[in-house]
């Protein structure tokens, strides 16, 4: 990304020392408008839902349910869905369970840098509400105050059924052209910054994480 | 090699873009098919054929992409050079004037410079990305590669004293007339060698340890996405399909038609799967050591059963 810093499309920084803005890109994300074909886009969207990688980061005890997924009983690569260590390749984000506010911070971290198109499922009943860490001091409560969700499962913890439900659920969504969290997050991004920095109170980062 | 004419050229390049894209595809439907064995023994169903030409569009289809600067942009771009220049002057099939593309005589060394030469780009682009974890799969990576390439060059060398020329083309028509013409059978030795470098470049285990997911994410690709991503996948696919024909070429008595070739091709490429099913993956020193201790040995002593018996 280009490194202008005088441009007004730019972020702050302002958690990061004099020394250290140098050191990161400091442009202001835009919202991606869909190809003006409508073909292209279909078909894009198509090619999307068929090869879902999911980001192999686990952030709480539900995301012990990804692994009966991926071996031989329910064998998710049937559906072109793959494991991928590493943000910038993959699509799929799923939150597997309680996020406390250390591990907040690193998921912002890998969903900025993850590229676009991008979908996260949040999976359990503690990030969509708390579950039974509801009054923890250190975990949040309601995920989709920080980042865009496109698909709740709910359960304590939810079977791999539940889950691979909604990763066809998902699918059908991409298929349809609907889920564009990613732009959602783009849009409000000032929102979800100031819900972001009012948990996360030593932010150290770039404001967005290229 | 000299052309009678423009268009005789511009045929031929014609030529080379049919072959690269049968190479590829069926480079792709290779590796879906090596997926869908290795989920087998796992138990599994497996990806289905299509998913690898999902997935290139896929990635290429990624609506954003960051750089990392010029290198990085021109990693993937080598990477692809490198597999392309390869195939360019591999003779695919015998005998066929359309399908022998720019080889000629010393096509052998340029195919072993081009081998090399992506694997630089790659390292340079990869580097410039500034990720950590593809620093160490770099090293990694070259590190294995310079000790594998030594029994490969040794076989090389050996089946180039052998026939005593340095064109591919003459090799593959050295070994015609029957199974008992193949260099798997009249050098043995420096065959093995090969085979044995062979497994080191087919990166599946016990020789996977530069992609390793599990500890440094992919390896060298670690930072490359969106479109960058889609050129390493059309890459991967090309260049091993090329390599597997490389081997066949030289060491299985080449092939004359689309269908031997695709016959000869999976049954060397099941060589690496076989032994990467029942291996665990060694240690970077461990594999390095490995390639140094008996292939190069096997290497050295082919030169000799060459000099000694075949001569
Ligand atoms: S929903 Fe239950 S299983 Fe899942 S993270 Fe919360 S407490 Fe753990």
């Amino acid at each position: 990304m280009s490194k202008d810093r005088s441009s007004k499309n730019t972020m702050e920084n302002s958690g990061l020392s004099a020394d250290e803005q140098l050191l990161f890109c400091n442009a202001r994300p835009e919202p991606y408008k869909p190809y003006s074909i409508k073909a292209v886009e279909d078909f894009a969207n198509w090619a999307r839902a068929n090869s879902l990688w999911i980001l192999a980061f686990g952030t709480g005890c539900c995301s012990i349910e990804l692994r009966p997924l991926m071996t031989a009983r329910f064998d998710i690569s049937r559906f072109g869905i793959a494991g991928r260590p590493t943000p910038r390749q993959s699509s799929v984000f799923i939150i597997g369970g309680y996020v406390s506010v250390k591990t907040l911070k690193r998921i912002i971290r890998s969903y900025e840098q993850m590229q676009g198109p991008k979908f996260i499922i949040a999976l359990g009943s503690c990030p969509a509400n708390g579950g039974m860490y509801f009054d923890s001091y250190n975990t949040i409560n309601q995920f989709d105050l920080y980042l865009p969700v496109d698909m709740y499962v709910t359960g304590c913890m939810p079977r791999p059924e539940a889950l691979l439900a909604a990763i066809m659920e998902l699918k059908e969504d991409i298929k349809a052209g609907n889920c564009d969290g990613a732009n959602r997050y783009v849009e409000n991004l000032d929102w979800y910054k100031a819900n972001q920095k009012k948990v996360i109170k030593n932010w150290d980062m770039p404001d967005y994480n290229w | 090699m000299i052309y009678a004419s423009m268009s005789e050229w511009f045929g031929r390049v014609g030529y080379f873009g049919l072959t690269l894209l049968i190479v590829t595809v069926y480079g792709l439907l290779v590796g879906a098919l090596i997926e869908r064995i290795i989920a087998k023994v796992q138990g599994r169903v497996g990806i289905p054929y299509s998913q690898p030409f999902i997935n290139i569009a896929k990635t290429f289809f990624k609506r954003t992409a960051v750089s990392h600067g010029i290198m990085f942009y021109l990693g993937p771009v080598f990477r692809i050079a490198g597999g392309i220049g390869t195939l360019a002057f591999i003779p695919v099939i015998y005998g066929s004037e359309m399908f022998s593309n720019f080889s000629m005589a010393g096509d052998l060394f340029l195919v072993i410079y081009f081998m090399f030469f992506g694997q630089l780009g790659m390292a340079l682009g990869a580097g410039e990305s500034g990720h950590p974890y593809s620093a160490i799969g770099i090293a990694r990576g070259l590190s294995q590669m310079t000790a594998y390439e030594v029994p490969f060059a040794l076989a090389v060398i050996s089946i180039v004293i052998q026939y005593d020329t340095l064109s591919i083309t003459e090799i593959v028509a050295a070994q015609q007339g029957g199974w008992q013409n193949w260099t798997v059978i009249t050098n043995w030795v420096a065959t093995l060698a090969a085979m044995l470098a062979f497994l080191g470049m087919t990166g599946y285990s016990p020789f996977d340890i530069f992609l390793a997911p599990q500890e440094i994410p992919i390896g060298p690709p670690t930072e490359f996405h969106s479109a960058y991503l889609s050129f390493l996948q059309i890459n991967r696919a090309l260049f091993g399909a090329t390599k597997l024909v490389l081997f066949m070429n030289l060491f299985f008595g080449g092939a004359t038609g689309w269908v031997e070739l695709m016959i000869k091709t999976l049954l060397i490429y099941m060589v690496a799967i076989v032994v990467g099913v029942a291996f665990p993956r060694f240690r970077v020193d461990q594999g390095i050591r490995f390639f140094f201790k008996i292939p190069t040995l096997i290497g050295i002593m082919s030169i000799v059963y060459v000099q000694m018996v075949l001569a």
